[in-house]
């Protein structure tokens, strides 16, 4: 899984059978300092929960589709979860 | 598999199913020459690793299921290992 920010959400107006009602976001995968890194994607919000400039972790590939439910879908890139905090080391 | 550093951990309330209680660590990819590469990715530790530990990191999605003894779950990171010493010729 990656560290992502929800930038923003797709309105889809026709979506393949199972993923009627799945919230589409617009993701900026970040780097590990939380920097912007690569082009946006789109991810399915498997929590459901995620909103506009929230930090959140996606997997991406099979185990995307896995989180949904139903899981048998047509999917690349889920929002796992959102991010409360990260605790950093102190070297 | 990979080798990493655990660089940090994720608390997180809101999440899938599967991830409540999971304690989840950032780790920092090493290249093969176990210099850090800067890429990472979010893992589930399976062996009570700690941030500043050199980890190995299995990276996909079957075995990571069979680690965590679920079917079904949204997960191909699993903290697999604590590494002591890597030796190369």
């Amino acid at each position: 899984m990656l560290l992502g920010r929800v930038v923003g959400s797709v309105v889809p107006a026709v979506v393949y059978a199972g993923l009627e009602g799945v919230p589409m976001l617009l993701v900026q995968p970040l780097d590990q300092a939380g920097r912007p890194e690569g082009r946006t994607i789109v991810a399915a919000d498997a929590t459901r929960m995620a909103g506009p400039d929230e930090l959140v972790y996606y997997e991406g590939g099979r185990e995307a589709a896995l989180a949904l439910d139903p899981w048998f879908v047509p999917v690349d890139h889920a929002i796992i979860g959102i991010v409360d905090a990260v605790e950093r080391d102190v070297p | 598999m990979i080798i990493g550093t655990v660089t940090g951990t994720i608390h997180s309330t809101i999440a899938h199913e599967f991830y409540r209680a999971k304690k989840l660590l950032i780790v920092e990819r090493e290249d093969g020459r176990l210099r850090r590469t800067g890429g990472y990715l979010v893992a589930i530790d399976s062996v009570g690793a700690g941030v500043g530990e050199r980890v190995l990191v299995l990276d996909e999605g079957n075995g990571a299921r069979q680690v965590t003894g679920s079917a079904d779950a949204p997960v191909r990171s699993v903290v697999v290992g604590i590494v002591d010493d890597v030796e190369t010729v």
